[in-house]
């Protein structure tokens, strides 16, 4: 599918239209969190007006809005966020740096275990339909989907963690252990999701007029599955995936918080709590450039599964 | 809508063998057959009735205000003795009256954060599609742009930069709830603009306006009815989401996510009070999204199975 030069300017065109997302994403940032009344050195004590006037020349908070907002960007574009506020001697590069492996690491486990999970899930069902089988698991689902994050994780603590004993109640030391419950809770709404999702597409592509000529074939049920009907099922699955990721990474904020996990949702929650602003437009921008990336690459992928669009494209 | 409910269902081949007493059957009419069909959605509809009858009238009933501390039943279990049915949290204050009045606040927000973004969905939605061309691209370029904007982490920095205010979580959330709402009137509208019966209408001079607000909208209510029922849960959600953060409604107003919050915090001596706010809020959640499926399969026959 390289190429096809259909798909190569289709790639582009979609990478030039993340441009003005971009500019968005940082300005609607930067003005928010500047018309915020309280600024990054309000504490209990006032400082000495000499003090806070060197501390905001240091951090050029002195300067005219626009002034600053320029400078903020021309630092974006050498993906340099600034120092810190709040935790002094860091930058918010090397908080983003200690913050995100952990949430990267828990996103990914949960995402792939949503993945397999769901489309098991939504497969089993759809095999199934109209049966016990499907119903209850159908019924799960939507109580996957109804059940908050922040409900399931405390009873899954007491459960496993309190009363059980088996895990730890948070914490995070990069061991099994201490990944299982805040995976499996953040994974939860997103595999409910994706066997509801499974379920509806399977059993539409099980009724499309290839899949007869595949069993007028005479293939065994298995290989009709797996090789025919398994791939054009996926597709709306894959397109739920930048969404998906877009809500996990929301997710994590309550995640980390519930489990004490010093990931990068933690970060945003106590610099949104400080006014700290770098951090706080750090993280934003990070995140928003990590989700419209992420739909990008599920929309490349999405084009090279489903031929319709590429022709789409070029006729 | 439901006049038609003790008629007997007509064989369509008797009424190709031209059986009198025939009478035409609306898609509303159809609709409700099909939603009547559908068990879950009718259970849940039940269910949803009486939990807003209890939140709405259960406090008036309950002799504890939810304000009150019970010093004699701090982190009291539940027990029909000491008059708190469902146990006290760590300062004696009744649980259930606590979840009841925190429940007016959760669907409080669900319905006008929804009504907000139901407007504003609707009119945007309708205007581009109905237009078109430019006009068109421009908007739901806007709407594509704000689309890949990571949605709870600006709630969270609106929550933060303008206070805890209820007034403000409507706004918020509905402000930046509305664009699933636009996407899809739009392509309803883009597909009813081109019928004979608004044609039909132009013919007659209506005018543009008129035009949307007489023929375009009233076509889009099916659509709109199941994405209104699905969009509650998604505010109640993000509601309990910010109070469970910290960010949501202040003390002494309280909501589902709050309390489940503070519940959370005395799981292990009391886990009462996390159970009984958590259920509350999951019951309600969950009968939401299955009246919302059931809508969506009653009124939008061609996604049926």
């Amino acid at each position: 599918m390289i190429q096809d030069s259909g798909m190569l300017r289709h790639s582009l065109q979609r990478l030039l239209g993340l441009v003005p997302t971009l500019l968005m994403l940082i300005t609607v940032a930067f003005f928010l969190i500047r018309v915020a009344p309280g600024g990054p050195f309000d504490s209990e004590k006032a400082l000495p007006p000499e003090i806070e006037a060197n501390l905001n020349a240091k951090y050029h908070l002195d300067e005219p809005l626009v002034q600053q907002y320029f400078r903020y960007l021309g630092q974006i574009a050498v993906l340099d966020f600034g120092p810190s506020f709040q935790y002094k001697d860091w930058t918010v590069n090397e908080l983003i740096a200690q913050g995100f492996p952990v949430s990267l690491t828990i996103g990914l486990l949960a995402m792939a275990l949503a993945f397999v999970l769901g489309t098991m899930l939504g497969v089993t069902a759809a095999l199934r339909q109209n049966t016990g089988a499907d119903y209850s698991l159908m019924g799960f689902a939507m109580l996957g989907i109804s059940i908050p994050n922040f409900v399931v994780a405390p009873l899954l603590i007491l459960l496993l963690a309190v009363y059980a004993g088996w895990l730890p109640a948070g914490g995070w030391d990069w061991g099994i252990a201490s990944m299982v419950l805040p995976v499996v809770t953040l994974s939860l709404p997103v595999t409910a999701y994706i066997a509801r999702l499974t379920r509806g597409s399977m059993i539409e592509v099980l009724h499309s007029n290839f899949i007869r000529t595949a069993r007028a074939k005479g293939l065994p049920e298995s290989t009709i599955i797996r090789r025919h009907a398994l791939r054009p099922a996926l597709l709306p699955v894959i397109s739920f995936m930048g969404p998906a990721t877009a809500g996990m990474i929301s997710g994590s904020v309550v995640i980390e918080r519930i489990f004490s996990i010093p990931g990068l949702g933690s970060y945003f929650v106590q610099g949104a709590l400080n006014r700290d602003y770098t951090l706080v437009m750090g993280v934003v921008i990070f995140y928003g450039v990590l989700i419209i990336l992420l739909n990008f690459i599920v929309d490349l992928i999405y084009a090279w599964l489903d031929p319709k669009i590429r022709y789409d494209e070029k006729h | 809508m439901t006049k038609s409910t003790d008629k007997p269902v007509l064989d369509p081949f008797e009424a190709a063998l031209g059986v009198s007493d025939l009478k035409g059957r609306s898609p509303w009419e159809d609709a409700w057959h099909r939603l009547l069909k559908n068990r879950a959605a009718v259970y849940s509809a039940f269910i949803m009735a009486f939990m807003i009858l209890i939140v709405l009238f259960g406090p008036m009933l309950i002799s504890w205000e939810s304000d009150f501390t019970d010093w004699d039943y701090t982190s009291a279990p539940p027990s029909v003795q000491s008059g708190h049915w469902f146990g006290t949290d760590a300062i004696g204050r009744d649980i259930l009256v606590r979840t009841l009045e925190g429940g007016r606040i959760s669907l409080l927000v669900g319905l006008v954060a929804t009504i907000v973004s139901l407007l504003i969905g609707v009119s945007y939605g309708a205007t581009a599609g109905y237009f078109g061309g430019a006009a068109d691209r421009i908007m739901m370029r806007v709407v594509d742009i704000i689309y890949a904007l990571p949605f709870m982490f600006f709630v969270i920095l609106l929550m933060v930069v303008f206070g805890r205010n209820i007034v403000l979580i409507f706004v918020a959330i509905g402000a930046i709830n509305w664009l699933d709402m636009a996407r899809i009137v739009r392509g309803q509208t883009l597909s009813l603009k081109n019928m004979e019966f608004i044609e039909a209408a132009r013919a007659c001079g209506v005018g543009d306006w008129a035009i949307i607000r007489r023929h375009i909208i009233p076509n889009l209510l099916g659509v709109v009815i199941v994405y209104v029922t699905l969009t509650i849960p998604q505010v109640i959600l993000i509601e309990s989401f910010l109070s469970f953060l910290g960010l949501g409604v202040q003390e002494p107003m309280s909501s589902w996510g709050a309390l489940v919050s503070d519940g959370a915090q005395d799981m292990e001596s009391a886990p009462w009070t996390l159970m009984v706010p958590a259920v509350f809020l999951t019951v309600t959640l969950y009968c939401f999204n299955y009246i919302g499926d059931g809508l969506r399969d009653a009124l939008d026959p061609k996604d049926r199975q």
